[in-house]
């Protein structure tokens, strides 16, 4: 359903370009992420969707246009974070994971503990706490790499593809908590390549073919009635280039 | 990471705060393998210090290396045995007053089956000779040290330049570049002559078949000096305390401490401070 | 003649009997040692995690410079020490050649390239992978430097054990700087170069016993250490 409130801008990118040695990876685009929605980008691989979330999380910077976004990071808060398609694991133990991250933004250290508690409780990861990280099966990684960005309390959080490399069980308890973030009120920019997944999470779409943005609708729109023949091909379930 | 850098530092504080404290006040004497090796100076140094409460520190070399360091003002006494540098080294100024110490004598080693055939010769001379005419293996310290200075005076006193005739028989003269003991051991493992100084030969314990060839000539005499560096040089130099210990060695107590040191029975070094021309 | 047997019968009654000139060897040998290793591991560490993490023009050259000095000759640092400490030379206004803290300069100038390299190699494969993750969450250099020297501590910690094989085994360097003086500047390896000379086997083979008991450990103790990480760290 079409949301017609007006509501605030989590993101603004405008006439954004990225290239590397000459090779153009990203043509000038522009688009807005709306606060409190799910946009997911969506596209074949080597769309250019992962550079895409990079240069919007300020891991990349671009060579022209630009990315407006909070970078008011007041402390104890961080008001973007991401989770990769593999997740980064320290080398510490499940709970040390999410404290780190919390020292890293400043959370006064009497405090420490009891948030990083409060994230392994939110999303039931308590019980393996003491368990290093990196022994973790995949899917508790990842679910372990969206309490630990949800700890630092963003406004928006990116995932690139966060449930790629995951077998379906794991994928649906990701897709649960992306819901509840959601719920909570977490703006969500999110890759994916998985159509079903963009159909069953995204109020957004932000369609991108070879590093290009094709089209950007309300996922309703998209779904039901795609403005170009790459969407449509892509829908259909037939290879774009 | 507290714990972790708490157990390091503890363990630094256990090592470091136990062993040699060292004594405030000590000091350094560049000298010889041979005084050293032959245990000449664990038996010295306990009295002296006892005496004067001066600790003293032997940095052990061959005696050209050891005038060296005393040259460089990396020692404050330099006690050595071969006379003529001793004496070049005080006409430079790096040295006071050298006073003469004690002697002992040069005795040549072979094995016992004695391949040169020179066992009990007399006269040194001949049985280098000997050694050269059969192309016998000889070992050479070639350190610069005291024995090999006295070594190659022999060779030219006999007109014989080993490097020389080196060629052309087999390699039978082997520098080896170390000190008095390891040359006894590589004399040992080549069933090869060696000139040894005698306290480091009665005080070597891997003799194995090796004994004493030939012994007693006037030629193998072998006389010890003492020096203080000289402070004007190198002003850092503990010339008060090194004077205390050069007194020391030249007085009736340290030359009788000397001639008490023996090994089985034997003296190993005779005093002879007094004895004119020494 | 001794017989084969007795060196060894004596070198171990040595040990056995805490004999005070062999106990004191081995101590001023584990503390020279391990003082030298703290030393190179103080400035090693955080050079090689800022080698590892940094960019600039001859990147590649350093690099290739530091692999290059952990086989650095011993004898020729010991040479140069020499030089620079005896009292003619550049540093000799503080007296240091010939003690234990000439010995420990000397080490630990061999233990450096060694710390260095092999924590630069070390942080870079963990910086490979922790890289976006610690600047998504905002971490600065400093404070990522700090992140990957304690998750690598495991790995670390073998480096600065090989360090310290590296240092305990050395005999050229210390023996030109220490001048090997018995009590003050005689250790094991020194120690049992000279006993060798005097042709004392029985003190030689108890210290040799003694030295290669502590590469045993040494090395135990870095087994232990990359397991002991894999199950806390993963």
């Amino acid at each position: 359903m079409p949301d017609n409130q007006v509501r605030a801008v989590a993101l603004s990118v405008s006439d954004m370009s990225f290239s590397i040695g000459g090779v153009q990876l990203i043509y000038p685009m522009s688009f807005q992420v709306t606060s409190g929605r799910r946009l997911v980008v969506l596209g074949p691989n080597g769309a250019g969707k992962s550079l895409l979330l990079r240069l919007c999380h300020g891991l990349l910077q671009p060579n022209a246009g630009q990315v407006h976004r909070n970078d008011l990071h007041p402390a104890g808060r961080r008001a973007h974070a991401m989770v990769f398609q593999t997740p980064v694991m320290l080398r510490r133990s499940v709970l040390d994971n999410v404290t780190h991250a919390l020292a890293a933004i400043a959370v006064p250290p009497a405090q420490l503990h009891g948030r990083a508690v409060e994230a392994l409780n939110r999303f039931g990861l308590m019980g393996l706490a003491e368990r290093p990280a990196r022994l973790l099966s995949g899917g508790e990684q990842q679910r372990l790499a969206i309490a630990r960005a949800w700890a630092l309390r963003p406004d928006l959080l990116f995932l690139d593809e966060p449930t790629a490399a995951l077998d379906p069980s794991a994928t649906r308890l990701i897709e649960a908590m992306l819901t509840d973030l959601h719920a909570e009120g977490v703006t969500l920019m999110m890759s994916t390549h998985d159509l079903g997944q963009a159909r069953r999470l995204a109020d957004d779409v932000l369609f991108l073919a070879s590093g290009s943005l094709v089209e950007a609708s309300e996922a309703q729109q998209f779904f039901n009635d795609p403005q170009t023949a790459q969407a449509r091909a892509f829908i259909a379930g037939d290879l774009v280039w | 990471m507290l714990n972790w850098c708490g157990v390091l530092i503890a363990l630094i504080g256990l090592l470091t705060g136990a062993p040699v404290q060292a004594q405030e006040r000590f000091i350094t004497v560049a000298s010889t393998t041979s005084t050293q090796d032959s245990g000449l100076f664990d038996h010295l140094l306990p009295l002296f210090t006892q005496k004067t409460g001066i600790q003293v520190r032997v940095v052990a070399q061959g005696t050209g290396q050891a005038l060296d360091t005393a040259r460089r003002g990396d020692a404050d006494v330099v006690f050595v045995h071969a006379k003529a540098q001793e004496q070049k080294f005080v006409e430079e100024g790096f040295g006071l007053k050298r006073y003469a110490v004690m002697y002992n004598d040069f005795v040549l080693i072979g094995p016992a089956n004695d391949p040169a055939g020179i066992n009990g010769m007399k006269d040194i001379a001949s049985a280098l000779q000997t050694i050269a005419h059969q192309g016998t293996p000889f070992v050479s310290r070639g350190d610069r040290s005291g024995t090999h200075a006295a070594e190659l005076a022999l060779w030219k006193a006999v007109g014989i330049d080993p490097a020389k005739v080196q060629g052309n028989t087999q390699n039978w003269y082997r520098e080896i570049g170390q000190g008095m003991g390891a040359a006894l051991n590589t004399a040992m493992a080549m069933e090869a002559y060696v000139l040894s100084d005698r306290a480091t030969w009665l005080s070597f314990k891997n003799k194995g078949t090796l004994q004493i060839s030939v012994e007693g000539d006037a030629r193998l005499f072998n006389q010890y000096g003492v020096m203080l560096v000289n402070p004007a040089k190198h002003p850092h130099i503990k010339a008060k305390d090194g004077q205390i210990f050069v007194d020391w060695l030249v007085s009736d107590e340290g030359q009788s401490a000397i001639s008490q040191y023996k090994i089985g029975g034997k003296q190993l070094f005779f005093a002879n401070s007094g004895q004119h021309g020494a | 003649m001794m017989d084969d047997a007795s060196p060894l019968m004596a070198a171990l009654t040595l040990i056995m009997h805490f004999d005070p000139v062999f106990v004191n060897i081995v101590q001023l040998s584990l503390r020279v040692t391990l003082t030298a290793v703290c030393l190179a591991a103080l400035i090693g560490l955080p050079l090689g995690a800022l080698l590892a993490v940094s960019r600039f023009r001859g990147r590649l050259a350093v690099i290739v410079a530091i692999n290059a000095l952990m086989g650095l000759p011993p004898v020729v640092v010991g040479l140069t020490f020499f030089l620079l400490l005896s009292r003619s030379g550049p540093l000799g206004g503080f007296g240091l050649l010939f003690t234990p803290s000439a010995m420990i300069i000397a080490q630990a100038s061999l233990v450096l390239p060694i710390v260095i390299a092999l924590t630069r190699q070390t942080i870079e494969d963990l910086w490979a992978s922790y890289r976006e993750y610690l600047q998504s969450i905002g971490m600065g250099p400093k404070q990522a430097i700090l992140t990957l020297l304690w998750d690598a501590r495991f790995s670390l910690a073998t480096a600065l054990l090989a360090g310290f094989g590296r240092a305990t085994a050395e005999v050229g360097a210390v023996l030109i700087v220490g001048g090997n003086i018995a009590g003050v500047t005689r250790m094991m390896t020194t120690a049992i170069a000279l006993e060798t000379s005097k042709g004392d086997l029985a003190l030689a083979l108890g210290l040799g016993i003694i030295l290669v008991g502590i590469t045993l450990v040494v090395n135990a103790l870095a087994f232990g250490m990359s397991r002991i990480g894999v199950r806390h760290a993963g």
